[in-house]
């Protein structure tokens, strides 16, 4: 069954245009292709940061664009968890206050356990730190922290196996696997790079690289 | 020691540059933001006008305010009848002097600091349920935080130095209008003033240093606190 169904057309300021076709079901999904094949772009148009030209998208029963229908749902009321690629973590606060900042704004009847998630992320010897005082793997871990408790019913991971250091990459993948398994959140992640996702994704899409038209 | 009317021009000096940087606080912080973040036809128009205070003379911007706000002023004899508000003579007038000689101070940094803040952290916020004004509130504001106090700082100081406009809009009336630079003027008019504004100058020059420095230490308090940027 699937639960994210997208087919939109989405138009880049320079001219050319991107054509995306796909749907993804529970089963943690892997978008691959190369670079500049729009995979981040296919992340941003879901989340709703940026918007496509035209098409639908939706997400279970609800649809988060439509352009016949006119509809376009704003990024805070999409319910959609999105981990980039840099983590993007708010500078100015605590990881306990970053962590905090979607479970706070979206409070759900099922929202996940914050103690249960610093256990299952390792985060509890962190929380009073600020991300600058961060290594790489450990603000990775905040940023899907933070995304989890905001109560997402899509998590979307940006190039989630990019680190360099080999140590760290299968670090990262065994604390995705965890959360995958645990929370049970349908995951859409991409990558350019096959070999490192298949530990995590169930279904693998390919992205051509001609596809923007 | 000062006079009693040489402390009354400290106060009134102080209550003029706070008044000043407050009212127009709120303009400058959306200014700088919509200046910094969104392009719009006839964005250029707004630049040169929110700068053209700086390069204008300042009593040709007392001019211009006293045509505008004057008793028969189009905006000033609307405000006088619906408020009560008077800027002819009159302390106010001092402020808006002050508030329209300092403003492009005021936004140019502001406009800076939210220049340099990261657009995908309020993305982030975005899709952690944030509403745009909450994701403003929450996340833009407290990492422009640093420009904004810098901002503030260079247009209180101007403001501690305004004359020409001032004059021009406000007078110079004892007590009321006359604020430290108009009453070093009248005093150097008079015999042995260069002696007796000796007193107002080492004020301004304190209170204008202590500005600077509070500035400084709470920019650089901020700054250390951002220190790392994004990760």
């Amino acid at each position: 069954m699937s639960i994210l169904r997208v087919s939109c057309e989405f138009r880049y300021p320079a001219g050319f245009a991107l054509q995306i076709d796909f749907t993804a079901g529970e089963e943690a999904t892997a978008l691959v292709g190369p670079s500049g094949s729009g995979k981040t772009t296919t992340l941003h148009l879901v989340a709703g940061l940026l918007t496509p030209t035209r098409g639908s998208i939706a997400l279970r029963d609800r649809m988060l664009f439509d352009s016949s229908a006119r509809v376009s749902l704003p990024p805070n009321a999409r319910r959609v968890g999105l981990v980039f690629q840099d983590y993007v973590l708010f500078p100015h606060l605590t990881v306990a206050a970053n962590l905090r900042y979607g479970l706070v704004r979206r409070r759900a009847e099922k929202s996940p356990d914050y103690e249960h998630l610093l256990q299952v992320l390792d985060l509890a010897p962190l929380v009073g730190r600020y991300p600058h005082q961060l290594s790489g793997g450990q603000r990775q871990r905040v940023a899907l922290g933070r995304a989890i408790l905001s109560s997402p019913d899509l998590l979307l991971l940006d190039e989630p196996l990019s680190a360099s250091d080999p140590a760290l990459r299968e670090s990262i993948s065994g604390y995705l696997a965890r959360v995958i398994d645990e929370y049970r959140l349908p995951t859409l992640l991409v990558t350019h790079d096959l070999d490192s996702v298949r530990r995590l994704a169930a279904r693998v899409i390919t992205m051509p690289a001609g596809q923007t038209t | 020691m000062l006079s009693a009317d040489e402390w009354q021009a400290v106060r009134l000096t102080l209550l003029v540059a706070l008044a000043a940087v407050a009212a127009s606080l709120p303009a400058a912080i959306a200014l700088g933001w919509l200046l910094a973040k969104r392009e719009f036809p006839g964005k250029f128009l707004v630049e040169t006008a929110v700068h053209l205070p700086l390069v204008l003379p300042p009593v040709v911007t007392g001019y211009l305010l006293l045509v505008v706000f004057g008793r028969q002023g189009p905006i000033g004899a609307w405000l006088e009848s619906w408020f009560g508000l008077r800027f002819v003579f009159d302390w106010k007038g001092a402020a808006l002097a002050s508030a329209v000689v300092g403003f492009p101070l005021l936004v140019r940094p502001i406009r800076q600091a939210f220049a340099a803040v990261d657009d995908r952290l309020v993305q982030a916020a975005r899709t952690l349920g944030a509403g745009p004004l909450d994701a403003f509130g929450t996340i833009l504001l407290p990492l422009a935080r640093p420009g904004i106090v810098s901002g503030c700082v260079l247009a209180f100081a101007r403001s501690m130095g305004e004359f020409g406009a001032t004059i021009m809009i406000a007078g110079n009336i004892p007590g009321f209008t006359r604020t430290i630079p108009l009453m070093i003027y009248t005093l150097l008019d008079s015999p042995a003033g260069t002696a007796r504004a000796q007193g107002l100058v080492i004020i301004s020059v304190v209170i204008a240093a202590l500005a600077l420095l509070a500035g400084e230490l709470l920019e650089r308090y901020g700054r250390a606190k951002l220190r790392g940027a994004i990760g």
